[in-house]
């Protein structure tokens, strides 16, 4: 009956998606993208790493504000996850991280220059507030059987520390090592805003067009994810944590002035700025401002976001699919399997915007290249996590082989799991549908690129609300759903 | 660690009055990326050593992202000195009263923008404007660009009578000059709007095939580019500091340096020079 479901549940999402098609632009217009390809293909097969300058200095800034940012992100996130039971911890934590890393950087901008806290902030603040739902989830599922032992007047703190957290250890471990690959990427996407990591020279360099320059920090990149494992070790992480201050020492002074500036001043709607509390052709004035914004900004982009949310969740659920066998111990061995591993960490390791151009050459600007890429992108890491998962299947002897037990074996078995993640990933496919500006696809997130572009702050912020908004919608639904299917919370992440 | 601790201590409770007092006091300049940001640093790490001697100060160049980012840092006071072009100098100089455009380049003072097309679209050049150019694909440059955004959008929305977003199939905004011209070469979009100086430098590197993609129309002449200083430098770096900048900027002849901008050499500018730019994003309401 619950698979039923789930497989219904499937197909409605598998419905909208296609319904979205209607409204998505998939027109292919380009005409001569070969010039162009034959250059990058050129660029890739020739990584010149000497040609950029700072290569070093550009890694370690990337793996100073990643650990640093996640670190950051854990304490905060742990102590909230401790509250996570009051109303506005909740709500809050939805809240920041509803917003993209790349807005809190260009908001930090804003108010604190060019510093390292602004990278550092720009992914502690979104990571708290997923770290908090997340540890809560995993320390409210962890089994009470523990607690239950205690004798009766055990303190809270006792209770806490010697039942509760033992049995959510291990989870809290896991997902945390998880989110140091997320924190890299998004360190190395600051970039991309100004921060002196990878992303600023990735983007400079493909942007001119010196592939051989892209090729060398996409391999770096590549590198440093694909050997995580290896590096990344629990011992290791304080002496990590005490250099990394030192990597990023220097950059702009902060000044308080710059900061109440943009609070009392810069996110104060236009009409009102100067305005008296009681002046009627102000707040008509701003009436007339939010009307504007919403009709001619919000509201399409809503529309745009959503569209492409829809169409690309169903996309990386398929490529997931395809993607996963590529990984798990029950498809491939060592060699496939390390073949797998490389493919897949190229493919979610390269940011979108780049997969969306590359794209953009063959097929000419429409909504196509960003389902592409999007999906491409997703599906890489849903399929590199359902991978892991379907290794852990215990199967019978006499279990089928190739097809057979891909489709009837291992597939509904991992099902749900597939779900929980796929789900679980709907917001942030939600949130990513802001950086592709290029393919002009004026999603929610073009409209605040816009913004704060034209340095309107004020509409940036207002907008910023609206997307928040709209993403703690779709976790929500997200969430009603996994109960109702009785997915797990938290995907197993192992 | 010492500066990551000063730092989060700093953002909490100390002012700015404070810190500027405490460090010594570096003249830091920028300049919107508009091209070839890979050589921006070289070129105007060149341009800081040269000032550096002539205004007997340490002078530093920091790069920017964008050109919303490089008008942040100068109204942050986190650069005094800046590489603008029309529109972002005239934003930075509307949020910081008291600053001012100081000196242009000789070429800013009829600064061109070029519409290109894509050979399939069969357009021509002609001396009006490209009507045919409606319910194309269409991009941009950077958003936040005079030549590459707003002067185009100003013609566009004046002869097409309508939005650019209503006017074409898509409108994109690649990011940069040199980016809009590989765009369009390609066919991913049919026609664009270049800056005329991005433009004849990559013909120049021999960038361009003339038989994919060629000029079809030449706006008329705007002022662009200069270079705009903080009102409150002479309070920092003592009375006159400011006139001294203007004449360094003014008695750069080294074609080495003026290479970097590429100009033929500097003259005076002043506020209200940049009126028609100002005047412009009014009226198709880029500024409020």
């Amino acid at each position: 009956m619950r698979r039923s479901e789930r497989v219904s549940t499937s197909f409605g999402f598998l419905g909208v998606g296609l319904f979205c098609l209607v409204f998505a632009d998939l027109s292919v217009s380009t005409l001569d993208p070969w010039q162009e390809m034959a250059r990058m293909a050129r660029g890739l097969v020739t990584p010149d790493f000497l040609a950029v300058d700072r290569l070093g200095e550009a890694l370690l800034q990337t793996l100073a504000f990643a650990l640093l940012g996640v670190a950051l992100g854990v304490v905060a996130g742990f102590g909230l996850a401790l509250v996570f039971h009051v109303r506005v911890v909740r709500w809050g934590c939805a809240f920041v991280r509803a917003i993209h890393e790349l807005f809190w950087a260009l908001l930090f901008l804003q108010m604190l220059g060019l510093t390292a806290l602004t990278g550092i902030l720009a992914i502690a603040l979104p990571y708290a507030g997923i770290f908090a739902k997340v540890y809560s989830e995993i320390l409210e599922e962890a089994g009470p059987r523990a607690a239950d032992t205690l004798p009766a007047g055990s303190g809270i703190v006792s209770a806490f520390f010697f039942a509760r957290l033992p049995d959510a250890f291990v989870h809290l471990k896991s997902y945390t090592f998880y989110r140091v690959e997320c924190g890299l990427r998004s360190s190395a996407v600051l970039g991309f805003v100004g921060l002196p990591t990878l992303g600023f020279y990735l983007e400079s360099a493909f942007k001119q067009g010196h592939y051989s320059e892209v090729s060398a920090l996409l391999f770096l990149f590549y590198v440093v994810i694909a050997t995580l494992r290896l590096w990344m070790r629990p011992r290791l992480i304080p002496v990590y944590l005490l250099i990394a201050p030192f990597v990023l020492a220097g950059g702009a002074e902060i000044s308080l002035d710059n900061i109440v500036r943009f609070f009392t001043n810069d996110i104060v709607p236009y009409p009102l700025r100067s305005a008296d509390v009681l002046d009627i052709t102000a707040w008509t004035a701003f009436g007339t401002w939010t009307w504007e914004l919403v009709a001619d900004q919000a509201l399409p982009g809503i529309v745009a976001t959503l569209v492409l949310t829809q169409i690309a969740l169903v996309g990386s659920g398929v490529l997931t699919l395809v993607f996963f066998p590529l990984v798990s111990r029950r498809f491939l061995g060592p060699v496939g399997r390390t073949a797998g591993h490389a493919f897949l960490v190229v493919v979610r390791s390269t940011p979108e915007y780049i997969l969306a151009y590359v794209l953009l050459q063959f097929w000419g600007p429409s909504m196509l290249p960003a389902i592409v890429a999007l999906s491409l992108h997703n599906g890489a890491i849903i399929g590199h996590l359902v991978g892991r998962f379907s290794d852990e299947l215990a199967l019978r002897p006499d279990h089928p082989r190739g097809l057979d037990l891909y489709a009837y074996e291992v597939v509904p078995r991992v099902y749900g799991q597939f779900l929980a993640f796929l789900f679980y990933r709907w917001e942030v496919i939600l949130r990513e549908t802001a950086i592709l500006g290029i393919l002009g696809i004026q999603t929610l997130g073009f409209y605040v690129d816009s913004a704060i572009a034209e340095i309107r702050l004020d509409r940036a912020m207002f907008l910023i609300v609206i997307t928040a908004l709209l993403n703690i919608a779709v976790d929500g639904l997200s969430r009603a759903i996994r109960a109702r299917l009785r997915l797990a919370t938290t995907p197993e992440i192992q | 660690m010492g500066n990551f601790i000063r730092n989060i201590a700093l953002s909490a409770i100390v002012s700015v009055s404070f810190v500027s007092a405490a460090l010594a006091q570096a003249f830091v300049f920028t300049a919107v990326p508009d091209e070839d940001e890979m050589r921006l640093r070289q070129r105007f790490d060149k341009v800081a050593v040269y000032l550096t001697r002539e205004l007997g100060v340490k002078v530093r160049y920091i790069p920017v992202k964008s050109y919303a980012a490089a008008v942040t840092a100068f109204r942050n006071n986190h650069v005094h000195l800046a590489w603008f072009g029309g529109l972002a100098g005239v934003r930075a100089r509307l949020l910081v009263p008291g600053s001012e455009a100081i000196v242009q380049g000789y070429e800013d003072r009829f600064f061109i923008t070029y519409f290109i097309a894509h050979a399939s679209t069969g357009l021509r050049p002609a001396d009006g404007f490209p009507a045919g150019i409606a319910g194309r694909t269409f991009t941009f440059g950077s958003k936040g660009s005079t030549s590459g955004r707003l002067m185009p959008e100003f013609y566009i929305r004046k002869h097409l009578k309508q939005a650019p977003a209503k006017a074409f199939a898509r409108v994109g905004f690649s990011g940069d000059h040199s980016r809009t011209i590989a765009l369009v070469q390609s066919g991913a979009y049919a026609v664009g709007a270049v800056n005329f100086k991005v433009w004849a430098n990559e013909m120049k590197a021999g960038h361009i095939d003339p038989a994919k993609v060629s000029v079809i129309w030449k706006t008329p002449p705007y002022p662009d580019y200069q270079w705009t200083i903080r009102g409150d430098v002479d309070t920092v770096w003592g009375r006159g500091f400011k006139a001294r900048v203007t004449r360094a900027l003014l008695d750069m002849t080294d074609t080495d340096l003026l290479a970097s901008f590429p100009r033929k050499g500097f003259v005076p500018a002043k506020n209200s020079d940049y009126k028609p730019i100002l005047d412009v994003a009014r009226s198709i309401k880029l500024i409020d």
